[in-house]
Protein backbone atom coordinates (compact mmCIF):
# COMPACT_ATOMS: atom_id res chain seq x y z
CA UNK A 1 0.00 0.00 0.00
CA UNK A 2 2.87 2.41 0.81
CA UNK A 3 4.43 2.56 -2.72
CA UNK A 4 1.01 3.42 -4.19
CA UNK A 5 0.33 6.03 -1.48
CA UNK A 6 3.77 7.55 -2.05
CA UNK A 7 3.17 7.85 -5.81
CA UNK A 8 -0.25 9.45 -5.21
CA UNK A 9 1.21 11.97 -2.75
CA UNK A 10 4.12 12.70 -5.12
CA UNK A 11 1.66 13.47 -7.93
CA UNK A 12 -0.39 15.71 -5.63
CA UNK A 13 2.76 17.48 -4.42
CA UNK A 14 3.85 18.12 -8.01
CA UNK A 15 0.32 19.31 -8.86
CA UNK A 16 0.24 21.73 -5.90
CA UNK A 17 3.69 23.05 -6.81
CA UNK A 18 2.69 23.66 -10.45
CA UNK A 19 -0.66 25.24 -9.48
CA UNK A 20 1.05 27.55 -6.98
CA UNK A 21 3.96 28.49 -9.24
CA UNK A 22 1.92 29.16 -12.39
CA UNK A 23 -1.31 30.50 -10.88
CA UNK A 24 -3.36 28.11 -13.04
CA UNK A 25 -7.08 28.03 -12.13
CA UNK A 26 -6.87 24.22 -11.61
CA UNK A 27 -6.64 22.85 -8.04
CA UNK A 28 -3.40 20.98 -7.26
CA UNK A 29 -5.08 17.56 -6.80
CA UNK A 30 -6.69 17.82 -10.27
CA UNK A 31 -3.27 18.52 -11.82
CA UNK A 32 -1.99 15.57 -9.78
CA UNK A 33 -4.72 13.36 -11.27
CA UNK A 34 -3.71 14.40 -14.82
CA UNK A 35 -0.06 13.69 -13.97
CA UNK A 36 -0.86 10.23 -12.57
CA UNK A 37 -2.98 9.39 -15.63
CA UNK A 38 -0.14 10.53 -17.90
CA UNK A 39 2.34 8.34 -15.95
CA UNK A 40 0.05 5.31 -16.28
CA UNK A 41 -0.32 5.85 -20.05
CA UNK A 42 3.44 6.44 -20.50
CA UNK A 43 4.11 3.25 -18.55
CA UNK A 44 1.91 1.38 -21.07
CA UNK A 45 3.98 2.73 -23.95
CA UNK A 46 7.31 1.86 -22.31
CA UNK A 47 9.14 -1.34 -23.40
CA UNK A 48 8.97 -2.79 -19.87
CA UNK A 49 5.71 -1.63 -18.22
CA UNK A 50 5.65 -2.12 -14.41
CA UNK A 51 1.89 -2.67 -14.16
CA UNK A 52 -0.56 -0.75 -11.99
CA UNK A 53 -1.06 -3.44 -9.31
CA UNK A 54 1.07 -1.60 -6.73
CA UNK A 55 -1.21 1.44 -7.03
CA UNK A 56 -4.47 -0.46 -6.49
CA UNK A 57 -4.47 -0.99 -2.66
CA UNK A 58 -4.02 2.71 -1.89
CA UNK A 59 -6.19 4.06 -4.73
CA UNK A 60 -9.06 1.60 -4.33
CA UNK A 61 -8.96 1.99 -0.54
CA UNK A 62 -9.42 5.74 -0.88
CA UNK A 63 -12.05 5.57 -3.63
CA UNK A 64 -13.99 2.78 -1.91
CA UNK A 65 -14.57 5.00 1.13
CA UNK A 66 -15.09 8.36 -0.58
CA UNK A 67 -18.15 9.09 1.59
CA UNK A 68 -16.01 9.03 4.76
CA UNK A 69 -13.74 11.81 3.50
CA UNK A 70 -16.57 14.35 3.22
CA UNK A 71 -17.85 13.99 6.78
CA UNK A 72 -15.51 16.55 8.45
CA UNK A 73 -16.44 19.23 5.89
CA UNK A 74 -20.10 18.28 6.14
CA UNK A 75 -20.10 18.69 9.92
CA UNK A 76 -19.05 22.29 9.21
CA UNK A 77 -22.60 22.83 7.91
CA UNK A 78 -23.72 23.46 11.46
CA UNK A 79 -21.83 26.74 11.35
CA UNK A 80 -23.32 27.62 7.94
CA UNK A 81 -27.00 27.16 8.77
CA UNK A 82 -27.45 30.95 8.87
CA UNK A 83 -26.26 31.30 5.24
CA UNK A 84 -28.54 28.44 4.13
CA UNK A 85 -31.51 29.94 5.98
CA UNK A 86 -30.92 33.47 4.67
CA UNK A 87 -30.83 32.22 1.05
CA UNK A 88 -33.01 29.14 1.51
CA UNK A 89 -35.66 29.49 -1.22
CA UNK A 90 -33.28 30.78 -3.90
CA UNK A 91 -30.71 28.05 -3.21
CA UNK A 92 -33.38 25.31 -3.15
CA UNK A 93 -34.87 26.39 -6.50
CA UNK A 94 -31.39 26.85 -8.04
CA UNK A 95 -30.17 23.43 -6.85
CA UNK A 96 -33.22 21.42 -7.93
CA UNK A 97 -33.72 23.17 -11.30
CA UNK A 98 -30.04 23.20 -12.28
CA UNK A 99 -29.58 19.52 -11.36
CA UNK A 100 -32.55 18.50 -13.52
CA UNK A 101 -31.36 20.78 -16.36
CA UNK A 102 -27.83 19.37 -16.08
CA UNK A 103 -29.06 15.75 -16.17
CA UNK A 104 -31.32 16.30 -19.20
CA UNK A 105 -28.80 18.42 -21.17
CA UNK A 106 -25.99 15.90 -20.60
CA UNK A 107 -27.97 12.76 -21.42
CA UNK A 108 -29.69 14.21 -24.52
CA UNK A 109 -26.40 15.61 -25.91
CA UNK A 110 -24.63 12.29 -25.40
CA UNK A 111 -27.45 10.32 -27.08
CA UNK A 112 -27.82 12.77 -29.99
CA UNK A 113 -24.08 12.84 -30.82
CA UNK A 114 -23.80 9.05 -30.49
CA UNK A 115 -26.72 8.67 -32.93
CA UNK A 116 -25.15 11.14 -35.40
CA UNK A 117 -21.89 9.15 -35.35
CA UNK A 118 -23.75 5.82 -35.49
CA UNK A 119 -22.19 4.86 -32.14
CA UNK A 120 -25.38 3.68 -30.51
CA UNK A 121 -25.13 1.32 -27.55
CA UNK A 122 -25.03 -2.36 -28.55
CA UNK A 123 -27.88 -3.44 -26.29
CA UNK B 1 -20.74 12.89 36.27
CA UNK B 2 -18.11 12.66 39.07
CA UNK B 3 -15.11 14.98 39.13
CA UNK B 4 -12.79 12.18 38.02
CA UNK B 5 -15.07 11.30 35.06
CA UNK B 6 -15.33 14.94 34.14
CA UNK B 7 -11.55 15.34 34.28
CA UNK B 8 -11.14 12.39 31.92
CA UNK B 9 -13.73 13.87 29.53
CA UNK B 10 -12.00 17.27 29.57
CA UNK B 11 -8.73 15.53 28.75
CA UNK B 12 -10.06 13.25 25.98
CA UNK B 13 -12.40 15.79 24.37
CA UNK B 14 -9.39 17.94 23.52
CA UNK B 15 -7.33 15.20 21.88
CA UNK B 16 -7.52 14.62 18.10
CA UNK B 17 -7.93 10.90 18.85
CA UNK B 18 -11.47 11.21 20.19
CA UNK B 19 -12.91 13.16 17.24
CA UNK B 20 -11.08 11.09 14.64
CA UNK B 21 -12.61 7.98 16.24
CA UNK B 22 -16.05 9.63 16.33
CA UNK B 23 -15.79 10.44 12.60
CA UNK B 24 -14.94 6.81 11.70
CA UNK B 25 -17.68 5.40 13.94
CA UNK B 26 -20.28 7.85 12.53
CA UNK B 27 -19.30 6.70 9.03
CA UNK B 28 -19.53 2.99 9.91
CA UNK B 29 -22.92 3.48 11.60
CA UNK B 30 -24.32 5.49 8.68
CA UNK B 31 -22.97 2.95 6.17
CA UNK B 32 -24.73 0.11 8.07
CA UNK B 33 -28.02 2.04 8.12
CA UNK B 34 -27.71 2.79 4.39
CA UNK B 35 -27.05 -0.91 3.64
CA UNK B 36 -29.99 -1.98 5.82
CA UNK B 37 -32.27 0.36 3.85
CA UNK B 38 -31.16 -1.21 0.55
CA UNK B 39 -29.00 1.82 -0.39
CA UNK B 40 -32.10 3.92 -0.88
CA UNK B 41 -31.06 7.21 -2.56
CA UNK B 42 -32.57 9.22 0.32
CA UNK B 43 -30.56 7.24 2.92
CA UNK B 44 -27.31 8.98 1.98
CA UNK B 45 -24.28 7.83 4.01
CA UNK B 46 -22.60 11.25 4.15
CA UNK B 47 -25.74 13.10 5.24
CA UNK B 48 -26.52 10.56 7.99
CA UNK B 49 -22.92 10.46 9.28
CA UNK B 50 -22.78 14.27 9.34
CA UNK B 51 -26.03 14.36 11.33
CA UNK B 52 -24.63 11.85 13.85
CA UNK B 53 -21.31 13.67 14.34
CA UNK B 54 -22.89 17.15 14.38
CA UNK B 55 -25.47 15.93 16.90
CA UNK B 56 -22.71 14.69 19.20
CA UNK B 57 -20.89 18.04 18.92
CA UNK B 58 -24.11 19.88 19.82
CA UNK B 59 -24.89 17.60 22.78
CA UNK B 60 -21.35 17.87 24.23
CA UNK B 61 -21.00 21.58 23.41
CA UNK B 62 -17.79 20.91 21.47
CA UNK B 63 -16.68 23.71 19.11
CA UNK B 64 -16.18 22.77 15.44
CA UNK B 65 -12.52 23.81 15.64
CA UNK B 66 -11.84 21.19 18.34
CA UNK B 67 -13.66 18.56 16.28
CA UNK B 68 -11.72 19.44 13.15
CA UNK B 69 -8.35 19.01 14.90
CA UNK B 70 -9.15 15.30 14.94
CA UNK B 71 -11.18 15.08 11.75
CA UNK B 72 -8.58 16.92 9.66
CA UNK B 73 -6.69 13.64 9.13
CA UNK B 74 -9.70 12.26 7.24
CA UNK B 75 -10.36 15.59 5.51
CA UNK B 76 -6.78 15.68 4.24
CA UNK B 77 -7.36 12.48 2.23
CA UNK B 78 -9.76 14.25 -0.18
CA UNK B 79 -6.74 15.52 -2.14
CA UNK B 80 -5.06 12.10 -2.55
CA UNK B 81 -8.47 10.56 -3.39
CA UNK B 82 -8.87 13.09 -6.21
CA UNK B 83 -5.45 12.11 -7.57
CA UNK B 84 -6.43 8.43 -7.25
CA UNK B 85 -9.37 8.98 -9.66
CA UNK B 86 -6.72 8.59 -12.39
CA UNK B 87 -6.72 4.82 -11.79
CA UNK B 88 -10.41 4.07 -12.70
CA UNK B 89 -10.08 6.52 -15.59
CA UNK B 90 -7.00 4.60 -16.79
CA UNK B 91 -8.69 1.22 -16.36
CA UNK B 92 -11.66 2.24 -18.53
CA UNK B 93 -9.51 4.07 -21.10
CA UNK B 94 -10.68 1.88 -24.03
CA UNK B 95 -14.35 2.45 -23.24
CA UNK B 96 -13.63 6.16 -22.86
CA UNK B 97 -11.78 6.31 -26.15
CA UNK B 98 -14.58 4.57 -28.11
CA UNK B 99 -17.18 7.10 -26.96
CA UNK B 100 -14.85 10.10 -26.78
CA UNK B 101 -16.83 12.41 -29.11
CA UNK B 102 -20.30 11.98 -27.48
CA UNK B 103 -18.66 12.31 -24.06
CA UNK B 104 -16.78 15.49 -24.96
CA UNK B 105 -19.95 17.08 -26.37
CA UNK B 106 -22.05 16.01 -23.36
CA UNK B 107 -19.36 17.24 -20.95
CA UNK B 108 -19.24 20.75 -22.43
CA UNK B 109 -23.02 21.15 -22.86
CA UNK B 110 -23.98 19.50 -19.56
CA UNK B 111 -21.40 21.23 -17.35
CA UNK B 112 -22.27 24.66 -18.78
CA UNK B 113 -26.02 24.02 -18.52
CA UNK B 114 -25.76 22.91 -14.87
CA UNK B 115 -23.47 25.73 -13.75
CA UNK B 116 -25.10 28.57 -15.72
CA UNK B 117 -28.66 27.62 -14.75
CA UNK B 118 -27.70 27.39 -11.05
CA UNK B 119 -25.93 30.76 -11.04
CA UNK B 120 -28.57 32.59 -13.10
CA UNK B 121 -31.46 31.31 -10.94
CA UNK B 122 -29.58 32.09 -7.72
CA UNK B 123 -28.70 35.57 -8.96
CA UNK B 124 -32.34 36.20 -9.89
CA UNK B 125 -33.18 35.45 -6.23
CA UNK B 126 -30.65 38.08 -5.17
CA UNK B 127 -28.13 35.66 -3.68
CA UNK B 128 -24.83 37.49 -2.96
CA UNK B 129 -21.54 36.94 -4.82
CA UNK B 130 -19.61 34.93 -2.20
CA UNK B 131 -22.50 32.43 -1.98
CA UNK B 132 -22.57 32.23 -5.82
CA UNK B 133 -18.84 31.36 -5.71
CA UNK B 134 -19.65 28.43 -3.42
CA UNK B 135 -22.58 27.41 -5.66
CA UNK B 136 -20.69 27.41 -9.00
CA UNK B 137 -18.92 24.03 -8.51
CA UNK B 138 -22.00 22.28 -7.03
CA UNK B 139 -21.95 19.41 -9.57
CA UNK B 140 -18.25 18.66 -8.96
CA UNK B 141 -17.01 16.01 -6.51
CA UNK B 142 -16.74 17.63 -3.07
CA UNK B 143 -12.95 17.67 -2.68
CA UNK B 144 -12.40 19.48 -5.96
CA UNK B 145 -15.50 21.69 -5.50
CA UNK B 146 -14.10 22.95 -2.19
CA UNK B 147 -10.82 23.83 -3.91
CA UNK B 148 -12.64 25.62 -6.74
CA UNK B 149 -14.89 27.58 -4.34
CA UNK B 150 -11.91 28.63 -2.22
CA UNK B 151 -10.07 29.85 -5.32
CA UNK B 152 -13.12 31.96 -6.29
CA UNK B 153 -13.44 33.56 -2.84
CA UNK B 154 -16.31 31.32 -1.71
CA UNK B 155 -16.65 29.32 1.50
CA UNK B 156 -15.35 25.73 1.01
CA UNK B 157 -17.59 24.30 3.75
CA UNK B 158 -20.69 25.89 2.19
CA UNK B 159 -19.58 24.52 -1.21
CA UNK B 160 -19.38 21.04 0.33
CA UNK B 161 -22.94 21.37 1.66
CA UNK B 162 -24.30 22.51 -1.73
CA UNK B 163 -22.40 19.64 -3.42
CA UNK B 164 -23.95 17.09 -1.04
CA UNK B 165 -27.46 18.47 -1.61
CA UNK B 166 -26.95 18.45 -5.41
CA UNK B 167 -25.77 14.84 -5.27
CA UNK B 168 -28.81 13.80 -3.25
CA UNK B 169 -31.22 15.59 -5.63
CA UNK B 170 -29.54 14.02 -8.69
CA UNK B 171 -29.45 10.50 -7.23
CA UNK B 172 -33.15 10.63 -6.34
CA UNK B 173 -34.36 12.08 -9.69
CA UNK B 174 -32.08 10.54 -12.35
CA UNK B 175 -33.89 7.22 -12.91
CA UNK B 176 -37.49 8.57 -13.16
CA UNK B 177 -36.25 11.52 -15.26
CA UNK B 178 -34.42 9.32 -17.80
CA UNK B 179 -37.41 6.96 -18.00
CA UNK B 180 -39.69 9.92 -18.69
CA UNK B 181 -37.36 11.00 -21.53
CA UNK B 182 -37.45 7.45 -22.93
CA UNK B 183 -33.65 7.34 -22.90
CA UNK B 184 -32.38 3.73 -22.83
CA UNK B 185 -28.66 4.23 -23.62
CA UNK B 186 -27.04 3.30 -20.26
CA UNK B 187 -23.86 5.16 -21.26
CA UNK B 188 -25.79 8.43 -21.64
CA UNK B 189 -27.80 7.88 -18.44
CA UNK B 190 -24.70 7.08 -16.38
CA UNK B 191 -22.66 9.93 -17.84
CA UNK B 192 -25.44 12.37 -16.93
CA UNK B 193 -25.63 11.04 -13.35
CA UNK B 194 -21.86 11.39 -12.81
CA UNK B 195 -21.68 14.81 -14.44
CA UNK B 196 -24.63 16.45 -12.67
CA UNK B 197 -24.44 14.56 -9.34
CA UNK B 198 -20.73 13.52 -8.97
CA UNK B 199 -19.94 10.67 -6.52
CA UNK B 200 -23.44 10.33 -5.11
CA UNK B 201 -24.86 10.07 -8.66
CA UNK B 202 -22.07 7.62 -9.56
CA UNK B 203 -22.91 5.38 -6.61
CA UNK B 204 -26.55 5.44 -7.75
CA UNK B 205 -25.57 4.62 -11.36
CA UNK B 206 -23.52 1.57 -10.26
CA UNK B 207 -26.59 0.42 -8.35
CA UNK B 208 -28.70 0.53 -11.55
CA UNK B 209 -26.27 -0.85 -14.16
CA UNK B 210 -22.47 -1.51 -14.38
CA UNK B 211 -22.13 0.29 -17.74
CA UNK B 212 -23.97 3.31 -16.34
CA UNK B 213 -21.67 3.24 -13.29
CA UNK B 214 -18.48 3.19 -15.38
CA UNK B 215 -19.62 6.14 -17.49
CA UNK B 216 -20.73 8.00 -14.35
CA UNK B 217 -17.23 7.59 -12.89
CA UNK B 218 -15.68 8.93 -16.09
CA UNK B 219 -18.06 11.92 -16.13
CA UNK B 220 -17.23 12.65 -12.48
CA UNK B 221 -13.48 12.80 -13.25
CA UNK B 222 -13.89 14.78 -16.50
CA UNK B 223 -16.25 17.30 -14.90
CA UNK B 224 -13.86 17.86 -11.99
CA UNK B 225 -11.29 18.93 -14.58
CA UNK B 226 -13.60 20.89 -16.86
CA UNK B 227 -15.49 22.76 -14.13
CA UNK B 228 -12.23 23.80 -12.47
CA UNK B 229 -11.42 25.66 -15.71
CA UNK B 230 -15.01 26.76 -16.44
CA UNK B 231 -16.05 28.12 -13.02
CA UNK B 232 -13.66 31.12 -12.83
CA UNK B 233 -14.58 32.16 -16.40
CA UNK B 234 -18.35 31.86 -15.90
CA UNK B 235 -18.32 33.58 -12.51
CA UNK B 236 -16.23 36.48 -13.81
CA UNK B 237 -18.66 36.91 -16.72
CA UNK B 238 -21.71 36.91 -14.41
CA UNK B 239 -20.53 39.11 -11.55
Amino acid sequence: MIPGAALILLCQLAGEAVAHATGLPLPGPVLGMILLLALLLLNDASPRPVGDAFLAPAADGLLGNLSLLFIPAGVGVVGRLDVLQANGVGLAVALVASTLIGLVATALTFAAVARLLHQEAEA
Amino acid sequence: MSDADFGLWVYLSRTPLLWLTVTLLAYLTADRISAALGRHPLANTVLMAVALAAGLLAVTGTPYRTYFEGAQFVHFLIGPATVALALPLYRSRRTVWRAIVPMAAALVVGAMAAMLSALLIARAFGIPGPVLAALAPKSVTAGVAMGIAEGLGGDPALAAVLVLLTGAIGAVTVTPLMNALGLRDMRARGFAAGLAAHGIGTARAFHVNPVAGTFAGIALALNALFSAILAPIVLRALL
